[in-house]
């Protein structure tokens, strides 16, 4: 097991680097994580199996800010098989989304770079939800509020390490200054390749997606067989061209309207004879 | 997910976005449209027509009243709608230009003010000088003019505005064309436009404006359906989501009912046919409720 990890400090970007191929399955940071949190471990009471391996939870949402998915790839003659694990978490992009949709301010960043909802701004109005490239966010249905990871913003401001990598006990997860965890997972991709592991890369670690993810992955197949997008945008994308097409359609309208109020007196018919 | 889906935006996770938000579309632009028409008409200032724009600014504030108490009724905690407005910690004006909700919601109660004016407007005294401030909110007079212009850009903000919100996500279908808020705006006059024509059925007007309302119609649909047809090739490979039966019921419901029967109508029965006055606003309005549900439901189904 690695070093204790250092404690954030304001003003550095802080983040967790996730190498899924030391990842075991064993779902201790979603454990760790609804426990710090206060989460409720079943959704409203009721105790959900999904039928889809070790994987109850199936998806991040209000209650389940950490998510280990388990990806089972067997071949047709069933001769080879292997078994793909990721615990997946908030990205905390450096261009976030959610944090640039959010009409209430209710979600801000932090002194760590880190991205976090304060529940008690956020009114429900869900616009994060599909904002957010990766199906972070979702309702809380006890706070009736927007709720994802906070990196565990208040450990952080008390000096400790977030709970889920506190608790991984193959050091998958690993926390620390941004800029150390990409040098660190460069190096590891660099060691798997040479041991023959060519499909080995990150995702998230540059700053070509969404300007970085604070929290990015080192994986071993294509993103999408992790339920990762190959190719996540933020939503503003659409914003100069959407109000411009809008404008335009709206002159279109105005000016088919204009027309014919004007040649109102034209025509055939009475001139006027509508009604019952 | 499906790992060969056909956009990044099937990796995201749904607003849980229902009926309550299309029939907010809904309301939302046919109070838009109904203002818009309204508006151009008054400001055309054909006497003989007052009557009929009264009757658009007397209807747009109660659909606006409707289409803002479902979106309170949407938010998980409304007790918070003021968040949208004030900035809870700071209580300072809360706006970010760059976000649609926030822009939005402003849009929404700038263009309440302007439509409440004219509402004002419209109870005053119709006949003779007014005699109170309220009936200065109409045209001709320099007030009434401004405040109709500048609610008449407002109001199709107002039926334009949740396009380019649903667009500016990241969910199959929205986020996949920048051109819904076109879609939207086209649509929303075209049902302001209907909804004038059911009004003066309604209440026996007959007004040279319905002769022209009753023309504008077919033409509005025909613009409406290239604006459809547009989204439709820019969704690219996310017409996928249409590929089922959402796409049936956009074809039926929308192009079919709502604007190839009207037009075969409109044509059958001849200029202000007194069964087609009344039919054919009832199909547009159905095609725009139906446009709006398959919008916004076709995406919350993935």
């Amino acid at each position: 097991m690695a070093d204790a990890a250092p404690a954030a400090r304001p003003g550095q970007a802080m983040g967790f680097y996730t190498d899924t191929t030391v990842c075991i399955g064993c779902k201790a940071c979603e454990v760790a994580c609804k426990e710090w949190n206060q989460l409720p471990a079943r959704n409203g009471g009721v105790n959900t199996l999904s039928g889809n391996s070790y994987d109850n939870t199936v998806k991040l949402d209000g209650t389940t800010w950490r998510h280990v998915a388990f990806v089972e790839q067997i071949s047709e003659d069933r001769k080879d098989a292997r078994w793909l694990m990721m615990s997946d978490v908030c990205k905390h992009c450096v261009r976030a989304g959610c944090l640039e949709v959010c009409p209430t301010n209710a979600i801000v960043r932090t002194e760590f770079d880190t991205v976090v909802i304060q529940s008690d701004t956020c009114n429900g109005c869900g616009m994060c939800i599909p904002a957010c490239p990766f199906g972070v966010i979702d309702i809380n249905p006890v706070s009736k509020t927007a709720q994802k990871c906070t990196l565990c913003y208040d450990r952080l401001k008390g000096g400790l390490e977030p709970a889920c990598s506190k608790a991984c006990p193959t050091d998958s997860i690993r926390f620390g200054p941004v800029a150390e965890l990409r040098t660190m997972a460069t190096a590891r991709v660099e060691q798997l390749k040479a041991g023959g592991e060519s499909r080995a890369a990150l995702y998230g670690a540059d700053e070509q997606m969404l300007g970085g993810l604070n929290s990015f992955y080192l994986l071993v197949d294509k993103p999408e067989v992790y339920g990762l997008p190959p190719d996540p945008k933020l939503p503003s994308r659409n914003l100069v061209t959407g109000s411009v097409s809008t404008v335009a359609g709206a002159l279109l309208a105005a000016l088919v309207a204009l027309l014919h109020l004007r040649r109102r007196g034209t025509g055939t018919g009475d001139g006027g004879s509508g009604g019952r | 997910m499906p790992i060969d889906a056909p956009s990044s935006t099937w990796f995201t996770t749904a607003p849980d976005w229902g009926w309550l938000i299309v029939l907010y579309l809904f309301f939302g632009s046919l109070a838009g449209g109904t203002y818009f028409i309204a508006a151009l008409i008054d400001l055309g200032g054909r006497r003989e027509d007052r009557p009929l724009a009264r009757l658009g600014y007397l209807a747009a504030i109660p659909l606006l009243l409707v289409s803002g108490a479902l979106l309170l009724a949407d938010l998980y905690r409304p007790d918070r709608f003021w968040h949208l407005f004030i900035e809870n910690h700071t209580f300072r004006p809360m706006f970010k230009y760059w976000a649609p909700m926030s822009i939005g919601s402003w849009g929404v109660a700038v263009f309440g003010l302007f439509a409440g004016l004219s509402f004002l407007g419209a109870l005053a005294r119709q006949d003779g000088p007014p005699r109170r401030w309220t009936g200065r909110l109409r045209s001709p007079g320099v007030v009434g003019t401004m405040v109709t212009a500048f609610g008449a850009v407002l109001a199709l903000y107002m039926a334009g505005y949740p396009g380019v919100l649903l667009s500016v996500t990241n969910r199959p279908v929205w986020a996949d064309t920048p051109l819904l808020g076109m879609l939207f705006v086209i649509s929303g006059v075209s049902l302001g436009a209907a909804f004038m024509l059911l009004l003066a059925w309604c209440f026996e007007r007959t007004l040279p404006a319905v002769r022209s309302l009753d023309r504008m119609l077919p033409w509005l649909s025909l613009l409406e359906f290239i604006a459809l047809v547009a989204v439709a090739v820019s969704l690219g490979a996310a017409i996928e989501a249409w590929l089922n039966g959402w796409g049936l019921l956009l074809v039926l419901g929308v192009v079919v009912l709502g604007m190839l029967v009207p037009l075969m109508l409109h044509r059958r029965a001849g200029p202000l046919d007194v069964r087609a006055l009344a039919l054919v606003p009832l199909l547009v309005l159905g095609g725009g409720l139906v446009l709006r549900a398959v919008i916004v439901l076709s995406s919350e189904a993935i």
